[in-house]
């Protein structure tokens, strides 16, 4: 917390020329009422009227910019512990994740949980910023001390490309344009990074998975026989003509149209919200999954997942009922047992932990009431991905990623 | 190092590349899941319609996500009676040309009925009694979820706001405790009397949606585009000249080349000068303007300095 990020958001957006001028006399004014005349970047994204009073960042705010080469949704996450459940909101659907470590302070407890969360979360890009560099007479000695015990906490986790740049937001050094007091660094600033990382597209190519979310029936004199499996595919691709296999009821059919929009279209591939209709009349509702059938998810009503656990009042204990959203797909489930707790700094596995208190990171086996039909999240973020929620407040408590 | 707000205006904005086709499907692909999340999880969902460029693009939408069947819900337009006509009239074309189901519901009816006190002087407007109204509505249909076509680079409120944005019984935001909402797992359960507001162009950019519109073709109501008009000048803004609007010694009535950036109420709406008529015009001027959509056009934000926060605590959506 209070390492930057906000700052850096707003320093990443103004030297990009992205805060237009109306947005920029907001912040100037609110600046001044605040502190000294200092303008305070932070306050693009802090704009909730608590996070001003107080100079924190409670929930994520979304912003977003563009370069003449590319577009981006930047999502600035708040620090403080007691909001890690809005990080991990944050984080869940990021393509790359930046975490700052305060240069005075070096790698502290928050960066081994945010760094495990990201890495939990499967986010396949990690740039670590060192910010306020100007702190610590801008020493290269000082950078490459951090980058070395942040290298020795990555090799615990599975971070598959990890960049490290030292920066101040403050000054805008590294940020968008290469620091004149830090000569000896000679890599890249962290937009010519974003701007040349290959999201192209971690996505699943392989596995062909459609959730159905609705069931379109006109019931009109010329539509009469219609029914339309509305959904998006989740990973792989689907054609027409492909034999399919209906989860977790089994029965097989082919695909005799796609749709998008009432049109035909040949074929519909990841991320594309699309209407499939089948050769067969087969019983389909909302919580099934389409699937190839050359290719199948793990059906089970046992499952075991790594989770975070975001409820601020009651605790996870064996025993305890909830309701596992997974796709479309809603089944009461039970903890069956809590195998291990993942300690924060050390990452070593705890044993014989009775209940998880919030932002605990645990694995769990839990029992559901109805198959599911599953990927392992690490190998298919969008069919191993679930939350649990709880039955009587109905808030989202846990984020669940299969194993 | 300290930032001056002369250094920032003096930047010229790069006219940069607009949204790739690939990215508007995207967008599109996005908000046609949400909208067929809504139509999955809920009972009794609507739309909320206003008529302007941000609705209208969601009911393109919903089209899309539920063709060839109808929208399963109806549209809904809280009416102020400060309304734009051609706004209006457009709403009423549109419902009955998709064959929608279309509910009206009067600002006016509500003050009458519940002796509410409307504001009055200089910049008098609707907007905060537009509340209840909108809360009645949803109470009187037993609405579950309401759609509605907010974007999160309008405002900094919103910035911060779940696309499955969860209300309380007296449909109240409560920003230090918003659900978690992980991946697009979108949690919309709730209990009787509670309601969620779904926003699912969340993640469009002013041009992203002109773009889009200018790319399926959707045709806008005519105040978006340049006209001549007589509007009243007030504190450097141009509204609209009609009798909803409380005059000031100060006005100025002119007559001026202009369109409507955004379509709210009269009384809280202003013009902007412009020569475009046509899309492409319309997108050319908003790539180079140096102003935000709500900061040229809305007076209502600029009230105090957490106005949309305190609305949407109020239950405003
Ligand atoms: N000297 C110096 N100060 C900085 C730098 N970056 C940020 N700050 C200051 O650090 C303080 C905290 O900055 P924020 O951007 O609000 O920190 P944050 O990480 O967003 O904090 P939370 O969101 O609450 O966790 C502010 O006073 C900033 O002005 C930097 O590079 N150098
Ligand atoms: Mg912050």
């Amino acid at each position: 917390m209070d390492d930057g990020k906000s700052t850096l958001i707003g320093r990443l957006l103004y030297d990009t020329k992205n805060i237009l001028a109306d947005q920029m006399e907001a912040i100037e004014r609110a600046s001044k009422t605040r502190n000294a005349g200092e303008i305070d970047l932070a306050l693009l994204t802090d704009g909730l009227r608590s996070e001003r009073e107080q100079g924190i960042t409670i929930d994520v705010a979304y912003k977003y910019f563009q370069t003449p080469n590319r577009k981006f949704i930047s999502i600035d996450a708040p620090g403080h512990i007691q909001y890690t459940r809005n990080m991990v909101t944050g984080a869940s659907n990021a393509d790359l994740a930046i975490i700052l470590v305060d240069a005075r302070h070096g790698v502290v407890e928050q960066t081994r949980r945010h760094s495990l969360i990201a890495s939990m979360l499967g986010i396949p890009h990690v740039i670590v910023a060192v910010n306020k560099m100007d702190l610590v007479g801008n020493s290269e000695d000082a950078f490459l001390e951090i980058a070395k015990s942040y290298k020795e906490l990555a090799e615990k986790l599975s971070i598959k490309d990890l960049t490290i740049i030292p920066v101040s937001a403050l000054n805008g050094d590294n940020i968008v344009d290469r620091s004149e007091s830090m000569s000896w660094y000679t890599g890249e600033t962290l937009l010519s990074v974003l701007e040349n990382v290959n999201v192209l597209k971690d996505q699943n190519q392989e596995d062909g998975r459609f959730a159905v979310q609705y069931v379109i029936r006109p019931q009109t004199e010329e539509l009469h026989d219609y029914r339309g499996y509305a959904g998006r595919v989740q990973s792989g691709t689907f054609k027409k003509g492909d034999a399919i296999k209906v989860l977790p009821s089994e029965r097989e059919s082919k695909i005799a149209k796609i749709e998008f929009g009432g049109n035909e279209i040949q074929e519909a591939s990841v991320l594309q919200s699309v209407t499939i209709l089948l050769e067969d009349d087969i019983d389909i509702s909302r919580g099934d999954t389409i699937v190839t059938v050359d290719n199948s998810p793990i059906v089970s009503q046992d499952i075991e997942a790594l989770v975070c656990w975001m409820d601020d009042k009651k605790t996870l204990k064996p025993g305890n009922k909830y309701v596992l959203q997974h796709g479309t797909a809603r089944s009461r489930c039970s903890i069956r047992d809590i195998e291990y707790q993942i300690d924060i700094n050390s990452y070593e596995k705890l044993d014989e932990v009775e209940a998880l208190k919030l932002n605990d990171v645990a694995r769990i086996v839990l029992r559901t009431a109805q198959p599911i039909a599953y990927d392992p999240y690490q190998k298919n973020r969008a069919n191993g991905a679930a939350i649990l929620i709880d039955e009587t407040s109905n808030v989202t408590v846990g984020a669940c990623m299969i194993e | 190092m300290s930032i001056s707000v002369n250094e920032a205006s003096d930047i010229q904005r790069e006219i940069s590349e607009r949204s790739a086709p690939d990215y508007l499907d995207q967008l599109e692909a996005e908000a046609i899941y949400i909208m067929r999340e809504v139509a999955g999880q809920f009972e009794r969902p609507a739309l909320l319609f206003s008529g302007g460029k941000d609705s209208i693009t969601l009911v393109h939408l919903a089209k899309k996500a539920f063709a060839p069947g109808k929208i399963p819900f109806p549209l809904v337009h809280v009416d102020t009676g400060h309304n734009f006509i051609e706004a209006i009239e457009y709403r009423d074309e549109l419902a009955e040309k998709i064959n929608a189901k279309l509910i009206v519901r009067y600002v006016e009816d509500t003050i009458k009925a519940k002796g509410l006190k409307e504001q009055t002087g200089k910049n008098a407007s609707r907007n905060w009694l537009q509340t209840f109204t909108l809360l009645d509505t949803i109470e009187e249909f037993e609405f579950d979820a309401c759609i509605g076509g907010a974007r999160r680079d309008e405002e900094k409120a919103r910035a911060k706001e779940r696309i499955f944005s969860f209300r309380d019984e007296f449909g109240q935001w409560d920003p230090k405790r918003q659900r978690p909402e992980l991946w697009n797992l979108f949690n919309g359960r709730i209990q009787k009397g509670e309601n969620v507001r779904v926003f699912p162009i969340s993640n469009w950019t002013e041009l992203d949606v002109w773009a889009y519109l200018k790319r399926e073709g959707i045709a806008l109501p005519s105040i978006y585009f340049a006209h001549e008009r007589e509007l009243i000048l007030r504190d450097g803004k141009l509204l609209n000249n009609t009798p909803v609007i409380e005059p000031d010694p100060e006005d100025q009535i002119v007559t001026r080349q202009v369109r409507f950036r955004t379509v709210g109420d009269m009384t809280c709406t202003a013009a902007v000068e412009s020569s475009a008529a046509t899309l492409d015009e319309v997108i050319a001027e908003i790539t180079i303007s140096r102003i935000s959509e709500r900061g040229e056009t809305r007076i209502d934000d600029q009230q105090t300095e957490a106005a949309m926060e305190d609305r949407k605590k109020g239950g405003y959506f």
